[in-house]
């Protein structure tokens, strides 16, 4: 059947979920091209990769729309840093050239906002070790956009592309850190219930945590992709159905920090659905479990690494979850995770 | 102290295999099948969720009922939404209510051809938007009981000259009576919503014990709440008693939240009405009384729904089972539309649009699992 795709854009195809990937396959992905033997926009990975002599040029782009610009933990500039370097690092790219950031600014905005978003932004590029090498600025009339977008590209070498559809049966899945707290921090800001308690994003850059990963167990990691929009499930979901896989999570194993999922059951969100900002899922070849999670658990931002479940070989894309009293279907994300009536 | 979430002692693993062991054995001594109705969609929901399906012996169906509010409300409802957002009123409402389906589509639908809709999570979000701005805004209130009376506590204060409320609130109780008077009814007991009994108090279900002769249990919402809800539930069917048993008493009282039930009445007349799918329902719709014409969209405003009369109802919809499956006669996977025609990102019925409708729930939980049947 041919994805649904609705004749005004809504707002749940820029989500990350099943509407989103509706529009880009029937709308952009239509007619793409890619160079001979690349992993290219058709396959929707993190980043394309273009074989460059014996080694692989990776490269990915994303535009940053966060709504507030300023959040516990994080902000816009910082997010747009973290994001591309994470996009890189889950093709298997730790070496990166440079990055690229183009800003779009609202006529009327604060400099100062400018300002703070620029050293944040900066900091962020200290932390992972890479540079904007070039850049955009363009200002629109008041109204034409709402205060700040920005986008940024990056470009990196590797030697072997880790790609997010070549999960095997029999691989365990791994999750980096705690999950949902981007999402959640976020979601509690927009509700504005006043919800008090320790919420943070936590929007990273995993570029050192990956390449540690990937030094001691190479070829031990099978697939790896970050659970931004659209969260773990969302995530999740395009590995399962890209490498014809099913999954079995074991959901009581997954890190949820207690303010979190107090925050999700509260508003009625699954927390994983939401966003992760400093998250990688890894698929592991069970003799690299133990190596992997002693090298994710020796980095400050791999303490809370957990095994979240099992690569099997049922029905292709299918997520099961055990919850612990039973069995059931975990499901896509369809577009903007949005609290109930009661 | 730890964290209230560490200390979740109603998803206690181990306890719930023991009551599903202890219900097993009631039910076998009923010795037949047979099939119980709750009347939540957050009930659906937390069996869904926590995978309680595969918990529940064979011979025990459990039903959802006619208990999502945003399935029920029928097409005029949605359509005097549309109506008003096309008319250039601003429109505020719960995020459920955006996207089932109305004779000229949905809210959303309204909304991506630049109708002005706000999703909130409260009445006081919109009260406080209709401060902040000098539009006109409306307040679109859908809901059980749980919901009307938020509704009801913030119209017996001051709010905005330039706010007021499209009342599709619903009414629980008549519902409950339809089903029960149904020709043919299966259902020989009643899962009652703990959370709607924490306002109106378990004695509201008496008058329904007495007339329909079927036992009633309130129950929580945690995995455990369920589980001894419905090992209570067919305790009684087995002794063949014919009550009210209250198994959520941490919340719910006899008399329920007098205060609230104060302002319920004294805020909304119940009114009769179609409930999408099911019937006309007497009782069943919340309406503003006369006294709060003031704050009442329908005396407010002229809905022009002639403007709407151009479009037909989708051609699907005719074959759309929402009605049955809310009447608890069929399920989710006996309809033809069920997961290819009809799904969470272009639904036909109502009961695949929101969170609580039982399409919704069984497409995105994948539905009866017991275990080994489908997963």
């Amino acid at each position: 059947m041919k994805p649904f795709v609705p004749e005004r854009i809504s707002l749940a195809s820029g989500a990350g979920g099943r509407a989103m990937r509706n529009l880009v396959e029937s709308i952009f992905l239509n007619g793409v091209t890619s160079p001979p033997g690349a992993v290219g926009a058709d396959a929707m990975d993190d980043g394309a990769a273009i074989p460059l002599g014996n080694q692989w040029l990776v490269m990915t782009t994303d535009s940053y729309v966060v709504k507030p610009l300023f959040f516990p933990g994080g902000d816009i500039g910082r997010l747009a840093i973290c994001g591309t370097v994470n996009d890189l690092a889950m093709m298997g790219a730790t070496n990166v050239l440079g990055l690229t950031c183009g800003i779009i600014i609202e006529e009327g905005f604060a400099r100062s906002d400018l300002e703070r978003i620029q050293a944040s932004l900066q900091a962020a590029c200290a932390e992972a070790g890479v540079h904007v090498v070039t850049g955009d600025t363009k200002v629109m009339a008041r109204g034409e956009l709402d205060g700040v977008v920005l986008n940024t590209a990056g470009v990196a070498l590797c030697e072997r592309v880790v790609r997010d559809c070549t999960l095997q049966p029999g691989d365990r899945l791994v999750v980096t850190g705690t999950v949902g707290d981007h999402g959640m921090a976020i979601a509690a800001l927009r509700a504005d219930v006043g919800i008090e308690g320790d919420l943070r994003s936590d929007v990273a850059p995993l570029r050192s945590l990956i390449a540690a990963v990937l030094n001691a167990v190479g070829e031990g990691v099978t697939a790896m992709k970050d659970p931004t929009r659209g969260g773990v499930a969302s995530a999740l979901f395009e590995m399962a159905q890209k490498s014809g896989v099913s999954l079995l999570l074991d959901g009581p194993a997954v890190p949820i920090r207690h303010p979190v999922r107090a925050t999700a059951e509260l508003l009625g969100i699954e927390p994983l659905h939401v966003a992760n900002e400093g998250k990688a899922l890894i698929g592991v070849r069970p003799e690299a479990l133990e190596t992997v999670l002693a090298v994710l658990r020796a980095h400050p931002l791999g303490r809370d690494a957990a095994v979240i479940g099992v690569v099997t070989s049922g029905r292709p894309g299918e997520i099961v979850l055990d919850t612990g009293m039973g069995k059931r279907l975990l499901h896509e994300p369809e577009g903007e995770p949005l609290p109930r009536i009661c | 102290m730890p964290d209230a979430t560490e200390r979740l002692e109603f998803r206690n693993r181990d306890q719930a295999l023991r009551l599903s062991e202890r219900l097993a054995q009631v039910v076998a001594r009923i010795g037949r099948p047979l099939a119980v109705m709750h009347v939540c969609g957050t009930h659906e929901q937390a069996i869904a969720r926590f995978g309680l399906r595969g918990l529940l012996p064979a011979d025990l169906d459990v039903v959802m009922g006619p208990g999502c509010p945003v399935c029920v409300t029928d097409q005029p409802e949605v359509d005097e939404g549309v109506a008003l957002v096309r008319q250039g009123v601003r429109l505020a409402t719960y995020a459920d209510m955006l996207r089932v389906p109305g004779t000229a589509g949905s809210l959303a639908d309204a909304r991506a051809a630049g109708g002005k809709i706000d999703v909130v999570y409260s009445i006081v979000q919109a009260v406080e938007l209709a401060r902040r701005s000098t539009e006109e805004i409306v307040f679109f209130a859908t809901g059980f009981e749980t919901t009307a009376v938020t509704t009801a506590a913030v119209l017996s204060g001051p709010v905005p000259p330039n706010f007021s409320v499209l009342s599709a609130h619903k009414y629980i109780p008549p519902a409950m009576e339809i089903i029960a008077e149904t020709p043919g009814c299966r259902m020989e007991g009643f899962l009652a919503a703990g959370h709607a009994a924490t306002i109106t108090g378990w004695g509201v279900f008496e008058p329904f014990v007495a007339r329909h002769k079927l036992p009633v249990v309130v129950a929580g919402f945690e995995p455990l709440d369920i589980l001894a809800g419905l090992i209570a539930l067919c305790e009684a069917i087995l002794a063949g008693r014919q009550e009210v048993i209250n198994c959520f008493p941490r919340c719910v009282s006899r008399d329920g939240n007098r205060v609230a039930l104060d302002a319920l009445w004294r805020v909304f007349r119940p009114i009769g009405g179609r409930w999408r799918g099911i019937a006309h329902v007497p009782d069943g719709n919340l309406r503003l009384r006369d006294t709060f014409s003031h704050v009442d969209a329908r005396s407010r405003f002229t809905i022009d729904l002639a403007s709407l009369w151009e479009f037909a109802p989708p051609s699907l919809t005719a074959a759309c089972i929402c009605g049955d499956i809310l009447a608890g006669r069929l399920t989710p996977v006996d309809c033809a539309l069920f997961g290819n025609r009809c799904t969470p990102s272009d639904p036909v019925g109502a009961c695949m649009v929101s969170t609580e409708g039982s399409c919704r729930i069984w497409h995105d939980y994948g539905g009866r699992n017991r275990s080994g049947e489908t997963l």
